[in-house]
């Protein structure tokens, strides 16, 4: 067990699961909600002369993905560190 | 100096270049393919793993289909890239601390048995072969327009050239030949891109450049242009689309849930030394894959114009043939573009009504378009280069899995344990020379585009491993019983949907027959989820994963400890 004790491992996992939901609800919205369920509302406004939900589903959606890894990468070193189970 | 006589020279050079670093590698390191990503940075390693994954659906046939699709399109875009999220959060972190080197090897031991192992090993030939068949398609229209030659001796070229550098083997595992490849393939798809943007908007970028007003003076914006041409064409909207709202939702799901099951991409998050890696790795990855894939539609979209501009004129009243630009008849040669004048005033002239006297493939858009948009030589030989890149590098990778599932996974490890090493070598040159030879025939008679029959290879791959790998993951108690059952009834439904409206009944293939209107592309969707309901129903009435399982999956989910990845 690399963890203190079995609530640490418990508490690691809850935080992390939570990180990645949160993470996930955001990369739905922006693809499945804005770029298709959403894309006919938004496409009245208009953004840099693209129609706003045809942006994200061509462009906005792909941005947004890389940020939520990075993101994801801060997040699980800072836990890593926190409940002392990363590699150093 | 003709585009000929250029695309000799510029293919010629980056091969050289490849195979160049791939000796100097070799050099500088003996160790196994498989280790040397111990001392390749998270960024290399992600480009690497970003030129690995771009294939010809990517590079050749993505952006033509986009252009075609309009709105649609955004199905490849968004699922080809939100894959990578599934793949960092999900998946990537544990399976490297699980520390095996392929996808079937996971399987065979989270479920602690050697009739997992088979079906798994099954499902990754079976996805590997389906996607090499749209493999081969690309590299048959790039041999086909440069050669000039047409499109069956084109691809019966690329099959034995793919078959040649398979051979080479070792060559396609290092790293930095790889890097360089993502250059080539990159540079060569933004630099086209820079230029036309340049001249339809002004715009040196082109993902700003397809949304900024003409460069005309007109005042108006280049997508209105387009919706409105297309409109007139009788074509739909092109930031509208035809597909309904399920079909595009259950595409762009199979896709990216694909993505995070496709086994040649899996293992690349393998090869780094430390779980931390492996989490970076997916993010460099989608940040290269991005530099392409933000650029796509782009291209789409301006070529789109170019194209309609071109073939009907600036009144859109037709050109006539004698005067038709010079790519129109260089594409003519390869049989991908078809003019009949049916209404004999000698114009032609393109739509999607009863005026329509065109007929232009989809694959040859992102090729064509550096000549669609009059730019000079040394562009179309680049494209042409990045293009071969592209197909060479993926199909060469596909075949490595196909031959070591099909000689070391079924023959070694499950059918016959006792063949010699030299008979294992045996079975993989045959397995690869198979898998070659299907892939041609399919590439001759394709199911449809590139990036169509590629998207059928991740539905496969999304109806059967993504749901295996998640619970083996997620959820511990899940057992053999399950998983099995999971995989086998997800890709049997998933295969034979496709099969009966691709090959036995094609004429049936209209949404009115689909199953809840979804298509032959999203029905992996649909797999999937059968997937997890039969393996949780079976799981609850068999028993759960022995103890020591459990344990394991509890191992995996956090880094501290992770060693080396073994081989078996």
């Amino acid at each position: 067990m690399a963890f203190e004790s079995q609530d640490h491992a418990k508490a690691y996992w809850k935080e992390n699961l939570s990180l990645m939901v949160k993470l996930l609800a955001v990369w739905f919205t922006v693809s499945f909600g804005f770029g298709i369920i959403l894309v006919d509302w938004l496409n009245q406004f208009s953004f840099f002369g693209f129609k706003l939900g045809f942006w994200f589903a061509q462009q906005g959606a792909i941005y947004t993905f890389i940020v939520l890894i990075f993101v994801y990468i801060a997040q699980m070193n800072k836990l890593d560190k926190k409940y002392k189970v990363d590699e150093e | 100096m003709d585009i000929k006589t250029l695309t000799f020279i510029v293919v010629g050079a980056t091969f050289a270049l490849y195979i160049g670093i791939a000796i100097w590698a070799r050099a500088g390191s003996t160790t196994d393919f498989y280790v040397a990503g111990g001392g390749v940075p998270p960024v290399a390693n992600g480009m690497a793993t970003a030129a690995d994954w771009m294939s010809a659906a990517s590079f050749i046939s993505m952006a033509g289909l986009i252009s075609m699709l309009g709105y649609d399109g955004s199905v490849y875009l968004m699922g080809w890239t939100g894959g990578y999220v599934l793949l960092a959060l999900c998946l990537a972190p544990y399976l490297r601390k699980f520390g095996k080197f392929t996808v079937p090897d996971f399987i065979g031991d989270r479920y602690y048995s050697q009739t997992a192992r088979t079906v798994a090993v099954i499902c990754a030939i079976l996805v590997s072969f389906t996607y090499i068949a749209g493999q081969m398609r690309g590299v048959g229209v790039v041999f086909s327009r440069f050669l000039e030659v047409d499109i069956t001796t084109g691809v019966l070229i690329g099959m034995a050239l793919v078959y040649f550098y398979t051979l080479l083997g070792g060559m396609k595992g290092i790293t930095y030949t790889q890097v360089a490849q993502y250059c080539v393939l990159a540079f060569a798809y933004t630099v086209p891109a820079v230029f036309i943007s340049m001249q339809m908007t002004g715009h040196f970028l082109p993902q700003t450049g397809f949304g900024a007003t003409l460069a005309d003076g007109s005042g108006m914006y280049m997508l209105e242009r387009l919706d409105g041409l297309s409109q007139e064409l009788g074509f739909a909207a092109y930031t509208e689309g035809t597909k309904s709202g399920i079909d595009v939702f259950a595409i762009t799901m199979a896709l990216m849930v694909g993505t995070a099951g496709l086994p040649h991409v899996i293992i690349r998050f393998f090869t780094v030394p430390k779980v931390s890696d492996a989490r970076k790795s997916g993010g460099w990855a989608l940040v290269f894959i991005a530099v392409v894939y933000t650029t796509a539609p782009a291209i789409a979209s301006i070529t789109k114009v170019n194209i309609l501009n071109t073939l009907n004129g600036p009144e859109q009243q037709g050109v006539l043939y004698e005067n038709a630009p010079s790519w129109v008849t260089n594409w003519e040669r390869t049989g991908l573009i078809e003019w009949n004048d049916h209404n004999e005033d000698g114009r032609m002239f393109y739509s999607a009504d009863e005026r329509n006297e065109m007929r232009v493939d989809a694959d040859i858009i992102v090729l064509a378009s550096p000549e669609i948009a009059n730019l000079p030589n040394w562009v179309i030989a680049l494209v042409a280069a990045g293009g071969v890149a592209a197909a060479l590098s993926t199909s060469a990778g596909l075949l490595l899995v196909i031959s070591s599932s099909v000689s070391h996974d079924l023959m070694k490890r499950t059918l016959a344990p006792n063949i010699t090493d030299r008979q294992e070598l045996l079975y993989a040159r045959i397995a690869a020379g198979v898998a070659v030879v299907i892939g041609a025939w399919f590439g001759i008679n394709p199911p449809g585009f590139v990036a169509q029959v590629v998207a059928f290879a991740f539905g496969l791959a999304a109806a059967s491993f993504f749901p295996a790998i998640i619970m083996g993951i997620f959820h511990k108690r899940m057992n053999s019983a399950g998983a099995i059952a999971g995989m086998v009834v997800g890709v049997v439904f998933t295969l034979s949907y496709i099969i009966y409206f691709r090959f036995i009944n094609p004429a049936a293939d209209t949404p009115e027959n689909w199953l809840f209107g979804i298509s032959p592309e999203g029905i992996g969707t649909v797999g999937m989820i059968l997937n997890f309901i039969v393996a949780l129903t079976v799981l609850k009435f068999t028993k759960d994963a022995p103890e020591e399982i459990q344990e394991l999956v509890e191992s995996i989910r956090y880094p501290k400890g992770a060693g080396e990845a073994t081989h078996h």
